[in-house]
């Protein structure tokens, strides 16, 4: 691969021996990580691993209890993200940093403007914004656009040009792609590899170890505060990284029990809604998970939203049970429908409020005459919820941005539980969260696709938005895939491989 | 865990009261610690805390109301018109409330119906109310015959010791233990929480977010029309030009008290609280002869401490949580 010859230099940068504790708790314990100029890096973990700690050590924004480390062979110990940041490191987040109402180029040059007679230089600005971003291959961007006006992935190509424009030689990318489609992701992937082969040193962190395999040369990988494993990405398997992540085999991500898909609970006729999706058709039986593929924008999230009530619907039938047309969403949840939010953070859960309040929160179960609640009776609830999925949280009371990803999305679901739903809609519900609540997560879903006479759960009716092939393979039992607002036929999950979903999301495959 | 941080919550604006009190206890006159004048903090309390009971609502929900001080003027219009029709003194409050519910319900309607925010939805609602009220006034004061209902806030006459506070300041305290137990022990309480703390969160989750908007509003304007009421009292006319201005305190007395602008946040002790504050200094200052600037620059730096503290014990709570 690339960075062979820069192999044998000194590392762009080292970190040797770094532990980081946060009261009683190690966040990091001992971990070594170096990257070589030239090389993409990838740095993989279970949330909670250390990664985002390690991390912030390196640009600055924590300072570590132990170990040391070089840049360029020089020790660098930065006080300040600032300082980090003029050594050469960069960070770039899922969430962006730019200011959206500003255009392209004062977006890159932000806080750096040159000027002329005190006032900010205009033709300067403009080209050493379209230097950077020549640099990553979109030197023909009109920088004059207001970056709110752009696509997600073309943000993000103009924060790595603000990183650039600083000239900082080290990027560190935390899950980059995951808000990203397929096409997007490849010109991502181009322009790192322009990058690399100009002898930039990336860190790339991601859930998505088959990206790792694609674009990373080296990988890390920390488990519990400690490195556990390094290598070249190409000598070992998505397996194998994964066995290192969370230290066993892993030996059945998706379980399956025997399913039997009984009546029919939602159906959808030539709906429509705007501006997305255009043409949607498919029933919904109980017992059954139909697995809805795509990729991100093709009208997923807007087919379960209105669905759901959240957006309107413009066209075409809908019918949930005996209930035809459309509802709000405090009508869907009295009809037996519940959903769960790709967007966990913003619209999924109330993350200020406690887990109880997130669980009950419409409260339609939980109150007494008058409307008066108890709030004694509403936390033995969610502690009965917390026991049953094994959410890791002190108390029914603490606040639910305290929790780690995965237990955080187990509130979300145990939301649709406890309203006891019969459809669920769920729009990625394993988005970001760790292998092992990943594979918890499955196991539910499993558990209420198949219902559960023994805790007396009927088999429930899922509809599920994924991004992750594997996940929709190993899960469902009939899979559609959308594009560009339409919905193909589904077919019995045995028809379908990664390979041909690919084809059909991008409007190559076989749709007939 | 939660209810001990909502104690401290309250906590800090109590102990803030107890600090400014104190200090003018010490360096004021004698009079200022007088019974006489804690009767007349409280009922000087009365109007700003009623209304603040319902602002408390507005402002954990995410919304502001600006035009408290246009409806308690406009309510103090229609009692006195109903009294002088010769309506019940008692049947008058109950109108002047209702006048109050229907500012509210206004102001709720449009901001849910129009999607405006709320901030000027009620910017141009506390113009129109006030207009209207003049309007209805004649530009004027409107007279009204003397009814009981001027006791409500008048000071304690000779031999009624026993009720410590005039009726209208038990009023406004029945009124928040009220409201307090609303914010706690209902689904609609909890509604408005939730609202005011993720709304797409609570519109996914089945919460009626417009209808609770719509009832928020409408008890915000109940509680300015029963501090229009109260205002009444006081005045014993129908003012159109009462109460201008009176919106800020009655925000200045949510926010001092733990309430944050950005919602979700908020308790009716610490509004309570926070009411108190603003007329211990006014009524210190006066006491102590200072004049009119003084109190409002004092009141002024207070608004911006008080907050300024909430929020760096926030950030404190945050960084311990990680």
């Amino acid at each position: 691969m690339a960075g062979v010859d820069s192999a044998r230099e000194v590392p762009r940068f080292s970190m040797r021996g770094i532990a980081k504790s946060f009261g009683a708790t190690a966040a990091l314990d001992g971990v070594d990580f170096s990257v070589m100029p030239g090389e993409i890096h990838a740095l993989v973990g279970e949330n909670g691993a250390g990664k985002s700690t390690l991390m912030k050590i390196l640009s600055g924004a924590l300072r570590p209890d132990a170990g040391s480390m070089t840049l360029d062979g020089n020790p660098f110990a930065p006080r300040t993200t600032q300082e980090a940041r003029h050594a050469g490191v960069a960070m770039i987040y899922q969430e962006l940093s730019l200011a959206p109402h500003l255009p392209v180029e004062d977006n890159i040059m932000l806080g750096m403007e040159p000027r002329v007679h005190g006032l900010r230089d205009r033709a300067a600005i403009r080209e050493r914004a379209r230097d950077a971003l020549a640099l990553l291959g979109y030197g023909s961007l009109d920088t004059g656009i207001r970056v709110g006006d752009l696509p997600i992935a073309t943000r993000q190509v103009v924060e790595i040009a603000r990183a650039l424009a600083v000239g900082c030689g080290i990027l560190v990318l935390d899950e980059p792609t995951s808000s990203l489609t397929l096409a997007d992701i490849q010109q991502l992937f181009d322009v790192l590899k322009g990058l690399r082969a100009r002898g930039h040193a990336i860190v790339y962190i991601s859930h998505f170890l088959e990206e790792v395999k694609r674009i990373a040369d080296r990988f890390t990988v920390l488990r519990d505060g400690r490195t556990v494993g390094a290598g070249a990405a190409a000598e070992h398997s998505v397996d194998e990284l994964v066995g290192m992540m969370i230290g066993r085999r892993l030996e059945q991500l998706y379980p399956r029990s025997p399913r039997s898909p009984g009546e029919v609970v939602l159906r959808a006729g030539q709906l429509a809604s705007t501006p997305k999706p255009l043409d949607v058709s498919f029933e919904l039986r109980r017992g059954e998970i139909l697995g809805l593929a795509g990729l991100v924008g093709a009208g997923r999230t807007e087919l379960l939203r209105t669905l759901f009530g959240l957006s309107p619907l413009a066209r075409g039938e809908v019918r949930l049970h005996v209930h035809s047309g459309w509802a709000d969403p405090p009508t869907r949840w009295r009809q037996g429908a519940g959903m769960v939010s790709e967007d966990r953070g913003n619209e999924g859960l109330a993350v200020s409020l406690s887990v109880a309040d997130n669980i009950t929160m419409n409260l339609s179960r939980d109150t007494g005459a008058l409307g008066i609640v108890k709030p004694r009776h509403i936390q033995a609830t969610a502690q009965r919820w917390i026991d049953t999925f094994g959410i890791k949280a002190r108390s029914p009371v603490q606040e639910v941005r305290t929790l780690s990803g995965g237990n955080q999305q187990k509130v979300a679901l145990a939301r649709l539980l406890h309203q006891d739903v019969d459809v669920l809609l769920l729009d990625e519900p394993t988005r970001g969260i760790d292998v092992a609540s990943k594979s918890q997560v499955y196991e539910l879903i499993d558990r209420l696709a198949a219902g559960d006479p023994a805790a007396s759960i009927r088999p429930k009716a899922i509809l599920l938005v994924s991004s992750y092939l594997p996940e929709l393979l190993g899960v469902c039992d009939r899979i559609a895939v959308m594009h560009r607002g339409r919905l193909g036929p589904a077919r019995p999950v045995g028809e379908w491989t990664e390979h041909t979903l690919l084809l059909a999301a991008t409007g190559q495959g076989t749709t007939s | 865990m939660k209810r001990f941080s909502s104690l401290a919550q309250t906590l800090g604006p109590l102990a803030g009261l107890l600090f400014i009190f104190g200090l003018f206890a010490v360096i004021g006159p004698e009079s200022f610690s007088s019974s006489n004048n804690l009767e007349t903090i409280a009922r000087q309390t009365a109007i700003v805390g009623t209304a603040a009971l319902g602002m408390t609502l507005i402002i954990i929900s995410g919304g502001i109301d600006l035009s408290v001080g246009s409806i308690i003027a406009f309510v103090t219009v229609v009692i006195a018109a109903l009294l002088q029709a010769g309506v019940d003194p008692f049947l008058a409050a109950l109108g002047g409330a209702g006048a109050g519910i229907l500012c509210g319900f206004i102001n709720g309607f449009l901001i849910t119906r129009l999607r405006v925010v709320p901030f000027i939805v009620t910017l141009g609602t506390l113009l129109v109310v006030r207009g209207a009220a003049k309007g209805f006034a004649h530009e004027q004061k409107i007279d009204a015959p003397l009814t009981w209902l001027k006791e409500l806030l008048a000071a304690l006459p000779p031999g009624e010791g026993w009720r410590i506070v005039p009726w209208g300041v038990w009023l406004t305290l029945a009124l928040a233990f009220v409201v307090a137990g609303v914010l706690v022990y209902t689904r609609l309480g909890r509604h408005i929480i939730a609202v005011g703390s993720n709304e797409q969160t609570a519109r996914l989750c089945g919460v009626p977010v417009d209808r609770v908007k719509v009832i928020v509003y409408s008890l915000g304007g109940l509680f300015a029309g029963v501090a229009g009421v109260l205002q009444f009292s006081r005045l014993t006319v129908g003012d159109p030009t009462v109460a201008m201005g009176v919106e800020l305190d009655v925000i200045a007395a949510v926010v001092i008290g733990g309430g944050s602008l950005s919602g979700g946040e908020g308790s009716i002790a610490g509004t309570i609280v926070g009411a108190l504050i603003m007329t211990v200094i006014r009524s210190g200052c006066a006491q102590m002869g200072l004049p009119n600037w003084v109190q409002e620059m004092v009141t002024g730096g207070i608004i911006v401490v008080a907050v300024a503290l909430d929020r760096w014990r926030q950030r404190r709570k945050a960084s311990a949580a990680v």
